[in-house]
């Protein structure tokens, strides 16, 4: 059974600082959902909110269209599974397993039978007697998985709980906690500040910058129509521009952007406000947009000179310099790209991968 | 030992490393071993004036032993007093020792749990002042607390809670607190040190989970916090059951703590002999005592120094 949640503008203030700001939002029965951002964003908080370590100053928790107010941790249908997993040393795995049930005075014989059969489910039969300190870090995290699953909550609650892998099992992680969401059908919100797991996990993905929702949506909408500044330079690399809007027909945007003829690209109308003539704007283009020329001359050309290479094999990530601003270029290394350090190279790149938004504060490095 | 020196002189250089092992050695051996060892010794001698010391009359005898057995009567008696006071000092000592445990245990899970930084430092020291006074002043000043016109009766009788002064000084009541608020920080601060390790998330998750406050700690904390527990709770009991100062003052006129019987052996008795063999009793039956609680909770010996 999976319940929806919804949050009614949710505040959460400690004395002067203000660490969630008006979060609105509704999130499906079944769906997985990340919050993602920067530390101290808010994300933490507002997981503590749903699962009722904090309450709301302002607002409403809803869960199933019940108003969590005053309804603590153990009383509701939330498992949280924390950053250091919060595994028990003292007890055995099965134990671990079985402690929601332990508290709920299950008998031992009921509660080792789910235990068994949660460790057949995380692929680790046969193991409840080992101790924690026995078990890979991967073997950990799945072990905290089953406990948070052994009394069937309606709603699983992920903090940042891959933060402590390695790279490769982290990646792996990821396949298998969305492949568990799947089997199970639980409501997952998980909470990130790694854009890459937010993008592979997510039904939806919610950006939070100081306390407040910068964004919701998929992420192919996040990472390809980002609506304000810090979620473009937040969420994947980008290269940003500073510029001004010449004209704007609700369709197509001329920006002047200082590097010689004005760029062309599309308006989103459904992206934020909508920037007039004569705004100040930031344009984003991504590394992977940018182009060598292939013709003489193309839409959106300029002129940029060579600084200097990363080469990762599979990609090159190079910097060129455009009157005088660096900017990132991406190419798969097929041998088509050839670069002349000693001469200007014409770039460009398509009118639709370029997106001007109002300036805002961009993500920090 | 070789390798614990030479540990030390690689740590340390030579000179630190010779005066630690010096230090040491001088504080266990010639400040704690040698005097108990001389005085199980004298424990098996009879008590002779001084003239007939080292002369033939000199030899090892169970004597000592057998009085605090069987008194001073016949050969088959029972000394029933002495043990009798024996056992109530240990049942005090107990009692005391849980008593403490259980005030203690909140404030030192509120200590290392709840409090901000600066304000947990401020608690500790509002802990400690009131041992910068001597512990026998902080006897008489229970004495002044629990006496006929104390503060106690004068606000109960205020109060009308009861009508004639309550003798807590004959009933008691004044020595079992005057001897659980003596060591008190030696209950607090082993259980402060083992439950301020507790990752924060543990409470946090078993609450998730579902548990309530009870079963969080019962669960959770206590099971975590046991060496602290067993640690500060078999320093309140040797030293409670070994306390002579608090029980000269507050105690009650008809109950003897069992310290006092080997003070009196070694003072005004001038049985040096038996008083060794009381002390001795006192100690082994205390250590074996501890001991089987220990088994009986499962806690080893180096989880406690932890």
């Amino acid at each position: 059974m999976t319940k929806e949640i919804s949050l009614e503008h949710v505040w959460v203030e400690f004395g002067e600082f203000t660490a969630v700001h008006k979060a609105n939002l509704n999130i499906a029965g079944g769906e997985f959902f990340s919050f993602l951002g920067p530390s101290g964003c808010g994300k933490t908080t507002l997981l503590r909110c749903i699962s009722g370590f904090q309450e709301p100053t302002r607002g409403k928790v809803k869960i199933g269209g019940e108003d969590m107010r005053g309804v603590g941790p153990n009383k509701r249908p939330t498992a949280l599974i924390f950053q250091n997993l919060a595994l028990f040393p003292l007890r055995s795995i099965a134990d671990n397993i079985a402690f929601p049930l332990e508290v709920r005075g299950v008998d031992k014989k009921t509660r080792r039978k789910r235990a068994d059969e949660l460790l057949e489910l995380i692929a680790l039969p046969g193991q409840g007697d080992k101790k924690v300190s026995e078990l890979s870090g991967g073997q950990k995290q799945r072990v905290a998985i089953a406990r948070a699953l052994a009394v069937e909550p309606d709603i699983l609650l992920l903090d940042e709980p891959l933060s402590a892998l390695d790279l490769k099992l982290r990646q792996h992680m990821r396949t298998e906690l969305r492949a568990i969401q799947k089997q199970v059908g639980l409501t997952f919100i998980y909470i990130t500040h790694d854009q890459g797991e937010a993008l592979t996990m997510s039904d939806r993905i919610a950006v939070m910058n100081k306390g407040k929702i910068e964004q919701i949506g998929d992420g192919k909408a996040i990472y390809d129509h980002p609506t304000t500044s810090f979620v473009a330079s937040f969420v994947g690399e980008n290269n940003v521009l500073e510029g001004t809007v010449l004209s704007n027909d609700g369709q197509k945007m001329q920006i002047d952007a200082g590097l010689g003829t004005p760029f062309t690209v599309e308006s989103h109308p459904a992206g934020g406000p909508a920037l007039a003539p004569g705004d100040d704007c930031h344009l984003f283009v991504r590394p992977e947009a940018l182009r060598i020329s292939k013709d003489e001359s193309s839409i959106n050309q300029f002129e940029s000179n060579f600084v200097t290479e990363e080469f990762e094999g599979n990609m090159r990530h190079i910097v060129m310099n455009a009157n005088g601003k660096d900017l990132k270029l991406s190419l798969i290394n097929d041998g088509t790209n050839a670069i002349d350090a000693n001469a200007p190279v014409k770039l460009d790149f398509a009118p639709e991968m370029g997106i001007a938004l109002k300036p805002g504060e961009l993500a920090s490095a | 030992m070789r390798d614990l020196f030479y540990d030390l002189v690689r740590r340390n250089g030579m000179a630190v490393s010779i005066y630690l092992m010096l230090a040491v050695s001088i504080w266990v051996f010639l400040l704690i071993i040698l005097p108990q060892l001389t005085m199980l010794d004298y424990s098996f001698r009879f008590n002779l004036p001084p003239a007939k010391i080292g002369g033939p009359e000199d030899v090892y005898t169970l004597e000592q032993y057998r009085y605090f057995f069987q008194g001073s009567g016949a050969s088959d008696g029972i000394n029933t007093l002495d043990i009798g006071i024996l056992f109530k000092t240990l049942f005090a000592a107990v009692f005391v020792t849980v008593f403490d445990l259980i005030i203690c245990y909140p404030v030192a899970f509120v200590l290392a749990k709840s409090s901000a930084g600066a304000k947990a430092r401020l608690l500790v020291l509002a802990l400690i002042v009131p041992y910068w006074i001597n512990e026998i002043l902080r006897a008489f000043a229970f004495r002044i607390l629990f006496g006929a016109t104390g503060v106690i009766n004068e606000t109960g009788m205020g109060l009308g809670l009861w009508d004639t002064p309550i003798d807590f000084i004959r009933e008691d009541v004044a020595l079992y607190a005057g001897l659980a608020y003596a060591y008190i920080l030696l209950m607090i601060f082993p259980l402060y040190n083992a439950i301020e390790s507790l990752d924060r998330n543990q409470i946090e998750a078993a609450r998730d989970m579902g548990a309530n406050w009870w079963q969080v700690h019962a669960k959770v904390v206590i099971p975590y916090a046991k060496p602290g527990i067993a640690s500060g709770m078999t320093m309140v009991f040797m030293l409670t059951s070994g306390a002579l100062a608090a029980p000269q003052i507050l105690g009650g006129p008809s109950n003897l703590w069992f310290t006092q019987l080997v003070y009196q052996w070694f003072n005004s008795g001038g049985n040096w002999p038996r008083g060794s063999a009381y002390a001795m009793v006192l100690l082994i039956v205390c250590i074996a005592l501890v001991l089987l609680v220990m088994r009986l909770f499962k806690v080893s010996i180096g989880e406690i120094k932890q």
